[in-house]
């Protein structure tokens, strides 16, 4: 998963082409912890199929506000740069795969 | 043939470790089959410090860490899998998991802990993750120098509500009850009071969040006066209790009106071998403390009862001869006669018939599994059958009788 943050962010996402996944998170946030390793597997299952990024909030609040998010775990998508679906709090790994099978 | 475990636990939170390191050292196979990181709600408040032995900048998410690698330095296996569906009745237990995979246990400790309650005001399903928070610990750190309210009053909503003035610029704590009447602890209730970041809106509760994307205001409506205000915020944090996470067992052990499993004080459920510990439980304190004591005494259990099961299997069910398993009781007199006169008559009978004597005191569950209702009673069983049951006071002829239905 290609990390991301305020430097990058436009570049990586909003300026991308296709299906982007971005996996809001932080150190502090237990659940976040929780998914991750899910979403690194899903990331790795459906390679070349979209763009997989992770963005950990610390240091980077302004941008996932920006990103109206506000609350962790966050799972968005964006599709040539513009966010089409997002789930965020209480996520199952299989919201997300089912989420991504319908947008890829 | 698959595994089988004698200790399999369903959850991994300070209940479901402490069964754990109890089990397994007492060198039983134990696993916990946890949902996701091991550490439960304990892992999601990040001041912890009334742990005894814990005391001030003790963190949650540490203390769990380190019940986790307790339980593992032990030999506790923490398996990361989903428990979706259980078999509880019978001897063995099965468990199956979201990964497809079966777990079978002699032993089954339930420690499935709570969730957060959600009150579903207007709103408040919409603004999740956007303003809208149940984890001070995951979403604190977005309001900085902004303003946020906390909903409830209990232990960890002013304790929550203190954590949250580390970040935020002003912290409202709405409250149902009267100015100066909370639901926490006096410590917490004091220390939160004499907090200039926190601000107090008495007798009021929440009417709805509102926003565009983000919450941006929320109604306040005065209970007394029904009074609506409307005041601009950025973050809700709802801290109104918890529900038991028991939706996996229900009908399947006994449960009570607000869904908590029953057990009595060795933490058993209504089902042999089933065991259930901490906030999932009907008790008084759900606190971490509370939740790792009752692992412990489930645990402790469940080995006395594994202990007295193979007991039972071993010198009666499996025995090759008839056998008579007189239930008695210390402080019943006639028990006591009755038995030692039993014991003489098999003796004079040379009938080659064991006997098994059973303290009804101190098994409970033998009594109950064969309805024993009076003392003495005599149960006669061959080659692991029940072939007849002797109620109350039993004469020489009966036990003839007895003697006759065994074709011994
Ligand atoms: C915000 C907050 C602050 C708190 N502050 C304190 C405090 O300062 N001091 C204190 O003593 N207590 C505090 N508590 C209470 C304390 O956290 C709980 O009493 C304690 O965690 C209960 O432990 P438990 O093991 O019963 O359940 P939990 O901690 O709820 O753990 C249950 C575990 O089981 C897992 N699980 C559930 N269902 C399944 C399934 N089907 N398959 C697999 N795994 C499953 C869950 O994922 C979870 O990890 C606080 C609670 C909250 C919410």
């Amino acid at each position: 998963m290609i990390e991301v943050n305020k430097t990058n962010f436009k570049e990586e996402v909003l300026k991308a082409k296709g299906l982007v996944m971005v996996d809001f998170w932080s150190p502090s946030c237990g659940p976040c912890k929780e998914l991750m390793p899910d979403v690194h597997q899903l990331a790795e299952k459906y390679a070349g199929q979209a763009k997989f990024c992770s963005l950990d909030t610390t240091g980077n609040k302004r941008l996932a506000i920006s990103q109206k998010v506000l609350g962790l775990p966050t799972i968005a998508f964006y599709k040539d740069g513009s966010k089409v679906a997002e789930l965020t709090t209480e996520i199952t790994i299989d919201e997300v795969e089912a989420k991504l099978n319908e947008l890829k | 043939m698959a595994e089988i475990y004698d200790i399999v636990i369903a959850g991994a939170g300070p209940g479901g470790l402490a069964a754990g390191i109890y089990g397994s050292r007492s060198r039983l196979k134990t696993i916990i089959l946890q949902k996701g990181r091991p550490g439960g709600q304990a892992a999601t408040t990040e001041d912890l410090e009334n742990y005894p032995g814990f005391g001030r900048g003790t963190t949650g998410p540490a203390l769990m860490q380190a019940m986790a690698d307790h339980a593992e330095s032990f030999g506790t296996e923490i398996i990361r899998d989903e428990v979706i569906d259980v078999e509880l009745d019978g001897e063995i237990k099965k468990l199956k998991t979201k990964s497809g995979k079966e777990y079978q246990a002699k032993i089954v400790i339930l420690a499935l802990g709570a969730e957060p309650r959600t009150l579903n005001i207007k709103g408040e399903n919409k603004f999740r993750g956007k303003g809208v928070s149940y984890c001070a610990t995951c979403d604190a750190d977005f309001f900085e120098e902004l303003d946020v309210v906390v909903v409830g009053n209990g232990d960890a909503a002013v304790e929550e509500a203190m954590y949250l003035t580390k970040f935020a610029e002003s912290v409202t704590i709405i409250v149902i009850h009267d100015e100066g009447i909370l639901d926490c602890n006096k410590v917490s209730a004091e220390k939160a009071m004499a907090n200039p970041k926190i601000k107090w809106v008495w007798s009021s509760i929440l009417e709805e969040v509102k926003g565009d994307g983000l919450v941006e205001t929320i109604l306040i409506k005065n209970i007394k006066t029904g009074e609506i205000t409307e005041m601009p915020i950025n973050g809700v944090f709802f801290f109104v209790g918890t529900l038991p996470k028991t939706e996996l067992v229900k009908g399947k052990v006994e449960l009570n009106e607000q869904g908590y499993i029953v057990t009595n004080e060795q933490m058993e459920t209504s089902v042999p071998g089933v065991y259930a510990v901490g906030d999932c439980r009907v008790k008084y304190l759900r606190q971490v403390v509370t939740a790792a004591s009752d692992g412990a005494i489930a645990a402790v259990a469940a080995e006395k009862y594994l202990a007295e099961e193979e007991g039972f299997k071993e010198q009666v069910l499996s025995a090759e001869e008839p056998v008579m398993v007189a239930f008695w009781a210390p402080q019943i007199e006639e028990s006591i006669t009755a038995l030692s006169e039993l014991e003489k008559w098999l003796e004079d009978s040379g009938h080659g018939i064991k006997l098994v004597k059973i303290d009804t005191y101190r098994n409970q569950r033998l009594v109950k599994r064969y309805a024993v209702d009076k003392i003495p009673t005599v149960l006669l069983f061959h080659k692991g059958e029940l072939l007849s049951k002797l109620s109350g006071a039993f004469s020489p002829g009966e036990l003839q009788g007895q003697m006759e239905i065994a074709g011994a």
